[in-house]
């Protein structure tokens, strides 16, 4: 349930991942230079906010500490974007520490378009609508902004360990 | 918390009692359900129904929510629409066990964007599969109670005509509800006299029974995955801009 539109199809020719940080430096990657990139292949439990979990899922995708090392930024916040529009937000800690992904493969095979791919966010410590699919960049904040979901009365965390599907849990 | 932002209530859980149901069809329910606290609620919204076993395991699943607020005999009831999972934790005991009067935890309305706002002006798709009709009838209902005007259509597929919900209240509304359309798309067995072969819902249908992009409809489908990515895609390539059309797909979707 947690894709609201119709599944965006993204070319890899004109794939482009951002990080934006919040003095308005950009550093962009073109899916050859993604894929040129250290990979790894975490093997993680996801959990959806609607009461489903699947464990030991197997994926592919390049490190966001790989990706934020070089990066120079003192914000606390970040707002994940996609293709389609959909925008969620995470505490930047929460995508460093070998605890978030930027991924291409799943079990084996290139990510399928209504799973997220080219490539979505991986962040499975959190509730899974914070592993934005077709994700295209991220943006630095220095103040937290709510995304999509949790503009729309989701949490504003979603630890699922702690059952943080909607604000107030 | 960015500046902004409403301030939101915790959505607390709280005890429901079941009041009646009514059989839709062999494999779903609707349970009345009355909700002493209720808020209120959009047509398209949905609650989370939570079960507590006697060792304290907990299991929720989340219903959407049939129509608008209806009086019950202690106060205000809500209705859900509950489906059959096979080997489902919840659905089952909620269709063969759950009893008239028993206590239920239910908290909500939850979800901010498959909704349907009376106020709104434009055309309306409905395009369900399956239970998918549920939020869709919600929007329905909610169309006539408040007086709106805005023509309507809905294409609803169905494995068979023994498999509609809501079936006899359809034909009464297609009837009575002047500018809503009803039309039907039979993926295994269609009724005696239908004109066509039952086949999966295609560009056809979609093309058809829907509004041409020129009128700027929105558009909101509702089904298992794979129906809802079919139907959307098949939207897109009609012309329909993606952020006119809300989906909501049923299942693990991640």
């Amino acid at each position: 349930m947690l894709s609201a539109g119709p599944t965006p199809r993204v070319s890899l020719d004109t794939w482009e991942f951002v990080i934006a940080a919040e003095n308005g430096t950009e550093h962009r990657w073109s899916w050859q230079e993604l894929m040129a990139l250290p990979q790894e292949t975490p093997m993680v439990d996801i959990h959806c906010v609607t009461h489903w979990s699947k464990l030991g899922t197997t994926w592919q995708g390049v490190s966001l500490d790989t990706l934020l090392d070089g990066v120079d930024t003192g914000a606390h916040f970040a707002l994940a974007h996609s293709y389609g529009g959909y925008t969620t937000n995470l505490p930047l800690d929460d995508l460093r520490g070998g605890r978030a992904w930027v991924a291409h493969t799943f079990d084996g095979a290139p990510l399928a378009p209504e799973h997220g791919g080219p490539a979505r966010l991986l962040v499975p410590h959190l509730y899974f609508w914070k592993s934005a699919k077709w994700v295209r960049g991220i943006r630095l904040k220095t103040m937290d902004e709510p995304g999509f979901w949790e503009t729309a009365g989701y949490h504003d965390y979603g630890d699922p360990w702690r059952e943080q599907r909607y604000q107030g849990d | 918390m960015a500046t902004g932002t409403p301030a939101r209530a915790p959505i607390r859980w709280q005890v429901a009692r079941l009041v009646e149901r009514r059989v839709e069809t062999p494999s779903a329910q609707t349970l009345v359900l009355e909700v002493p606290d209720w808020p209120g609620h959009l047509p398209g919204q949905h609650v989370d129904v939570r079960l507590t076993a006697p060792d304290g395991y907990q299991a929720a699943r989340s219903y959407s929510i049939a129509g608008p607020v209806v009086d019950g005999p202690g106060g205000p009831c809500i209705e859900v629409t509950v489906q059959r999972v096979h080997d489902g934790e919840v659905s089952p005991y909620l269709i063969d066990v759950y009893g008239a009067g028993e206590p239920v935890e239910i908290r909500g309305p939850l979800g901010g964007w498959f909704i349907w706002r009376p106020e709104e002006t434009a055309p309306v798709q409905l395009v369900g599969g399956g239970s998918g009709i549920v939020p869709l009838m919600a929007m329905i209902r909610a169309r006539r109670a408040t007086g709106s005007k805005v023509p309507f259509r809905l294409l609803y597929s169905v494995r068979t005509p023994d498999d509609v919900i809501y079936g006899d209240e359809l034909r009464r509304r297609a009837r009575d509800d002047f500018g809503l359309d009803v039309a039907y798309v039979y993926t295994r067995e269609a009724p005696e006299g239908w004109r066509g072969e039952p086949h999966r819902i295609g560009l056809a249908d979609v093309n058809t029974h829907g509004w041409p992009p020129d009128l700027e409809p929105l558009t909101y489908v509702c089904g298992p995955t794979g129906f809802v990515e079919t139907v959307a895609d098949l939207l897109v390539g009609l012309g329909h801009p993606s952020r006119r059309v809300k989906t909501e797909r049923f299942g693990p979707t991640g």
